[in-house]
């Protein structure tokens, strides 16, 4: 089959992470790895597997527009703001790693058939990866569903300055995620960073205020929902399964990462960027099944 | 003679003590007495601060508006803070409405290691014109060194002052001294001190911050704060007095506010139980106390082993959902042992 051309634009941790994903996919290319520095550690990294780079930002693109069909933006949500605006008139699908916001938001687990209706893919934030899978089970199990809340702790070492300065920006893109998926009528998210030494892995907990709660039908979807998630994450497993406790459900998730760029401890990173490898792989498939009948098999 | 700023957070640190129920009628007393005294800041709020209400750390009997509109109305000469974690706080969200209220001083806090997610709210609060101190919490898990470099960066944000919190009470009076020295030192801002009584030691550590050299201490009414409580406010006035420092508080006053206090907002006086002193030796978030006694008695295990377990782990303050996992561990390793018995 042939493979779809992709471009990742930004060469921080996220983005040479997924091009190292990329490299194993049966389905994507990467075709161009985009930065502003080419002597930057990611940049050094796709030189050295034998990526086509460019330190030319956006214009790369523009001055190639054969180059892709889809874009990974890995940079962050101001750029990928004006970064949007070139690329929808070029036609280009986005994979938006960052929390601008623009396109619809895709769990998935929960929602990636719909997702191929956007030319404009959010991956949410990496808590709501996380998370949201959870929520939407607590939203399909109960009719009324009061208020949802988020607690993810992620090892200080895999939260980089771009994280540290967004974290407004995470917390309020979470929580719009946990209230579209879950019909909650309230949502709050909340982040820790962690220091310990090793490095802890990521967990979140979810909890909810629900009147009438039914934990045995939510830990039977619950179990359906983790073998879902582990078909593109396979590090994300339950730590505490459904239970109620002071008035409120608790379920307890944690995510450890492939070890790819990122150390295993990243699981943060690597369930929001095996969720982005998800959604362009669908692409993918989609558009190899659209041009079937015109194969070009040279 | 020496003036040290008393910043009073016992309508906030306290609201840890009473699972966040301060309703605004305590409010509305508290602040009346601590404007009488003259205290120069009075901190008010959710335990953990601005945005914090949850069913992580609690729910709040009243919501951040009501209690700092309260504060606002019964506050002329004091002034009125709050404390603003980023990862619970906004700006957008919490700290506007808050600016907008008319809180007048903002300290802007992260565990000891984080502050580089302080610079957005730092800067805020600059831009918005108000008094704006970095606070590092939880200190005793960082050594010196690594305070002054997470201080300086708080600086370069904006901020006006360096808060240090002993949020685990497990201090002792050379570690305080140790770290105000070395910060004193590397920063051109002043430094403060804000103590917990685990290990007995509010008050000394707060004697052993001011002689070398921080310029503000934090205290509450009888002691009223998170686990085994924080410096309490009144003695730390009176000890001041004696070693010769102003600290524009009468004395009289504040002794009348720790009674109005006692009275009307705190059910028990702070005392030091044996699982405070535990927590203060594991080094846990003073502010877990509640919670930890809560699960523990819940799945019949010995909150002790909890504390020195969620210690192991180096847990920090916002992460009280660990106390579950941690206590189901426990039950766990309990019916193994049992088995194998």
């Amino acid at each position: 089959m042939k493979k779809l051309k992709v471009a990742i634009l930004g060469s921080g941790n996220i983005g040479t992470d997924l091009l190292i994903k990329i490299q194993r996919s049966e389905f994507l290319e990467c075709t161009l790895f985009i930065g502003r520095n080419l002597s930057s550690p990611g940049m050094t990294k796709a030189i050295s597997l034998g990526v086509k780079v460019s330190d030319k930002s956006i214009n790369a693109i523009i001055d190639d527009p054969g180059c892709c069909d889809l874009v990974f933006d890995a940079t962050s949500a101001k750029d990928a703001l004006h970064h949007w605006a070139i690329l929808k008139e070029m036609g280009k699908i986005v994979v938006d790693m960052t929390p601008a916001k623009v396109g619809g938001l895709c769990i998935p687990a929960v929602n990636l058939s719909d997702s191929m209706e956007y030319q404009n893919v959010n991956m949410v934030t990496c808590g709501g990866q996380a998370s949201i899978p959870i929520a939407y089970l607590i939203g399909q199990t109960h009719p009324d569903v009061e208020y949802i809340e988020v607690v993810s702790s992620i090892a200080s070492r895999s939260a980089g300055p771009g994280t540290r300065l967004n974290l407004d920006e995470y917390i309020e893109t979470t929580e719009e995620g946990i209230r579209i998926f879950s019909g909650a009528k309230r949502a709050k998210a909340i982040l820790n960073l962690n220091p310990a030494f090793p490095c802890i892995d990521m967990q979140t907990t979810i909890f909810a205020k629900v009147p009438k709660p039914n934990i045995e039908a939510l830990t039977n979807a619950v179990k359906g929902m983790v073998a879902k998630i582990n078909s593109y994450v396979p590090g994300y497993q339950i730590l505490v399964e459904p239970i109620f406790e002071n008035n409120r459900i608790v379920v307890m998730v944690k995510a450890q990462g492939l070890g790819d760029y990122l150390p295993k401890y990243a699981g943060n990173l690597d369930i929001i960027n095996c969720a982005a490898i998800a959604v362009a792989e669908e692409y993918a498939k989609k558009r190899s099944e659209l041009t079937l009948p015109t194969t070009n098999f040279n | 003679m020496k003036n040290i700023l008393i910043s009073d957070p016992t309508l906030r640190d306290g609201n840890h003590a009473v699972a966040h129920q301060l309703s605004a009628a305590q409010v509305a007393i508290y602040c009346q007495a601590a404007d009488n005294a003259l205290i120069p800041i009075v901190e008010v709020g959710h335990g953990n601060g601005l945005g914090a209400s949850s069913l992580q750390v609690g729910e709040s009997l009243e919501t951040d508006v009501v209690l700092l509109e309260t504060a606002r109305k019964n506050l002329s000469k004091s002034k009125l803070g709050i404390h603003v974690i980023p990862g619970f706080a906004t700006i957008n969200r919490d700290l506007k409405r808050a600016i907008d209220i008319g809180v007048d001083v903002i300290r802007v806090a992260s565990h000891c290691t984080e502050a580089d997610i302080t610079q957005r709210h730092l800067g805020y609060s600059r831009e918005r014109g108000k008094e704006t101190y970095g606070v590092l919490m939880m200190t005793h898990m960082a050594s010196p060194e690594l305070l002054v470099e997470e201080a300086q960066k708080m600086e370069l944000y904006g901020a006006e002052g360096i808060i240090i919190m002993d949020s685990a009470g497990a201090f002792i009076p050379s570690d305080v001294t140790d770290r105000i020295t070395a910060l004193v030192e590397g920063l051109s801002i002043p430094v403060g001190f804000h103590g917990h009584n685990n290990l007995g030691m509010g008050i000394a550590n707060s004697v052993a911050a001011i002689e070398a050299g921080a310029l503000m201490l934090d205290g509450t009414a009888k002691g009223f704060g998170a686990g085994a409580g924080n410096a309490q406010i009144e003695v730390l006035v009176a000890v001041l007095e004696k070693m010769g420092y102003t600290t524009g508080i009468d004395l009289y006053k504040i002794l009348d506010a720790a009674d109005i206090a006692e009275q009307h907002i705190m059910p028990l006086v702070p005392i030091i139980r044996s699982e405070s002193i535990v927590s203060g030796l594991s080094g846990v978030f003073s502010g877990f106390s509640k919670h930890v006694t809560r699960i523990s008695k819940e799945y019949g295990v010995d909150q002790r082993d909890v504390y020195f377990e969620l210690g192991r782990r180096k847990v920090v303050a916002g992460q009280e959902d660990l106390i579950i996992e941690v206590v189901l561990d426990l039950v766990k390793a309990n019916k193994n042992a049992t088995r194998t018995n």
